[in-house]
């Protein structure tokens, strides 16, 4: 999520709990900062001899990717995938040297900070004010078998950096009060746990799954809508929970095959559509003579969890003889909840 | 016997068709315009329609999710909607997206048909229609067009006897 909470240090626990299943495990490489708890982890753990390398006077050392590659251990640990390498190694980035390892038949633990991640800089940008420029491309992360979130609540993120175990004390009051922000940690807290949660979710095998659960995980509302006032009421109200739920939203109306709007209904579709658009609702119109029939394809195609639909008007006699709608949608509609929004305007009134 | 042939009846219009627009903005309507609009709304029978106007910054689409404003509109759309519906009136609620507020309004106008046009004037407070929007809206309403200026003081007592109510 961000430096110091304890990236480097899961990092090594998975490293050793694979050594403990008589894995062959290296470190390639290895950033510790000089946390104390951080390097007795590390102890005993065979680390690949890095490379040295000269630029501007400063001795620099890199991931030697040939060594770790003609060393051939099972699992390699390869701190801070975003690094980048300095001039005249072979790859520009570090994660170009994992790419080669893991081509060469190696499994590899990395670690990142979320801010690195190319979709989310700017994001991150305009949430903390800080351009990240070592980035490195989505698709290293969607090619990972796992992902690991390391979370740790902002204010204990804080406690860490206040008790020297981050920063150096020089840097501490600094940085409490720029990138370690309170407000800075909510915000890519909040960034990570999406990632993450997305993440997971585009690896769920639906196969295994209902059909009609395929995103159960993610709530997805369907409003159906027809061209009459109530259904204003409707998408309002579907927002409503969609905010609770963090949910899309997208809304129906089943038009019968070679039906033509009246000039009051063509008003209503319109205002329902300007409707729709502000808030953020995709609206759908579709031709079908059998309307739970059409809900469930689209329920299905969209991955719908929750219906929403208005009170039906039939009558007494259609319900005996042709069936409740609201029952044939429970019916027919399984695994999919059903929400009926009243029709107000049914109330009496006072008198 | 089709299920769909209840989707497609009409909803029963009121008896008289008309149509009263009270148009807002600004996150809130003036209960003491809200009750005129009922008074005036039942009297001729119509269909009271509550309008939101939102405003489009010029880097969104006119058709962009507006998120913070919605916010404010759909809770207030649903006060509205309540009381006129306790006051046994049909309502037909709309959320109207401009450039400004006057924009949203002609475009709504454009597009559907009031009968009257009920404007609330602010009182002391921000948001609403500014001075220059009220003598637009004079100007150019296609519709018989009253502006409604509370009488501050009883604004004032219907909100707190509101909230009194409410606590």
């Amino acid at each position: 999520m961000a430096p110091g909470v304890g990236k480097t240090y899961r990092m090594l626990q998975e490293g050793r709990q694979a050594r403990e299943e008589r894995r062959d495990v290296v470190i390639g490489y290895l950033e510790p900062h000089d946390r104390p708890d951080t390097l007795a982890l590390a102890e005993g753990l065979e680390e690949v001899p890095r490379l040295r390398t000269a630029h501007g006077g400063l001795e620099l050392e890199e991931m030697d990717v040939d060594a770790v590659i003609t060393r051939h251990p099972a699992l390699a640990l390869v701190d801070e995938l975003a690094h980048t390498n300095a001039e005249g190694m072979r790859n520009a980035k570090r994660y170009e040297d994992i790419e080669e390892i893991l081509e060469a038949g190696i499994d590899v633990i990395s670690t990142v900070n979320v801010q690195h991640l190319e979709s989310l800089n700017d994001a991150i940008f305009e949430l903390t004010g800080v351009r990240v420029r070592e980035t490195f491309p989505d698709r290293v992360l969607d090619d990972a078998d796992e992902v690991v979130l390391v979370d740790l609540s902002p204010e204990e993120l804080r406690d860490r950096l206040r008790a020297g175990k981050v920063y150096p004390k020089a840097q501490i009051k600094v940085a409490l009060e720029n990138f370690f922000r309170k407000d800075n940690l909510e915000a890519l807290r909040e960034l990570v746990l999406r990632e993450v949660a997305e993440d997971v979710e585009a690896r769920r095998q639906p196969s295994v799954l209902e059909p009609f659960s395929k995103q159960a995980v993610a709530e997805r509302i369907l409003a159906l809508i027809e061209p009459q006032p109530k259904s204003q009421r409707i998408l309002r109200r579907a927002w409503r929970s969609s905010q609770r739920l963090g949910a899309e939203i997208d809304a129906i109306w089943v038009r019968p095959r070679g039906y033509e709007p009246s000039e009051e209904e063509a008003t209503q579709l319109a205002a329902l559509r300007r409707l729709a658009s502000v808030l953020g609702i995709h609206l759908l119109e579709i031709d079908g003579d059998d309307l739970v029939a059409a809900v469930r394809e689209v329920a299905t195609e969209r991955g719908s969890t929750y219906i929403f639909v208005g009170t039906p008007d039939e009558s007494r006699r259609r319900e005996i003889f042709g069936g409740s709608l609201l029952s044939r949608m429970v019916r027919e509609l399984p695994g999919l909840d059903i929400r009926v929004i009243a029709d107000r305007a049914q109330k009496k009134a006072p008198a | 016997m089709s299920v769909l042939s209840f989707w497609r009846r009409k909803p029963h219009p009121p008896a008289s068709g008309r149509r009263l627009l009270v148009p807002f903005t600004g996150g809130e309507l003036d209960p003491v315009v809200l009750d005129a609009a009922i008074r005036i709304a039942r009297a001729e029978e119509a269909t009271l329609v509550p309008a939101y106007l939102i405003v489009t910054p010029l880097e969104f689409g006119l058709d962009a999710p507006m998120q913070k404003q919605v916010e404010l509109a759909v809770p207030l759309l649903e006060a509205v909607e309540h009381a006129a519906l306790r006051a046994g009136l049909p309502v037909d609620a709309r959320v109207e997206a401009g450039r400004t507020p006057i924009h949203a309004l002609q475009r709504l106008w454009e597009v559907e048909r009031f009968d009257r046009i009920l404007v609330p004037a602010p009182v002391g407070r921000d948001g609403g229609f500014t001075p220059k929007e009220l003598q637009w809206i004079l100007v150019h309403a296609p519709s018989e067009t009253i502006i409604l200026r509370p009488d501050p003081t009883l604004s004032e007592g219907l909100r707190l006897a509101r909230t009194l109510d409410a606590a």
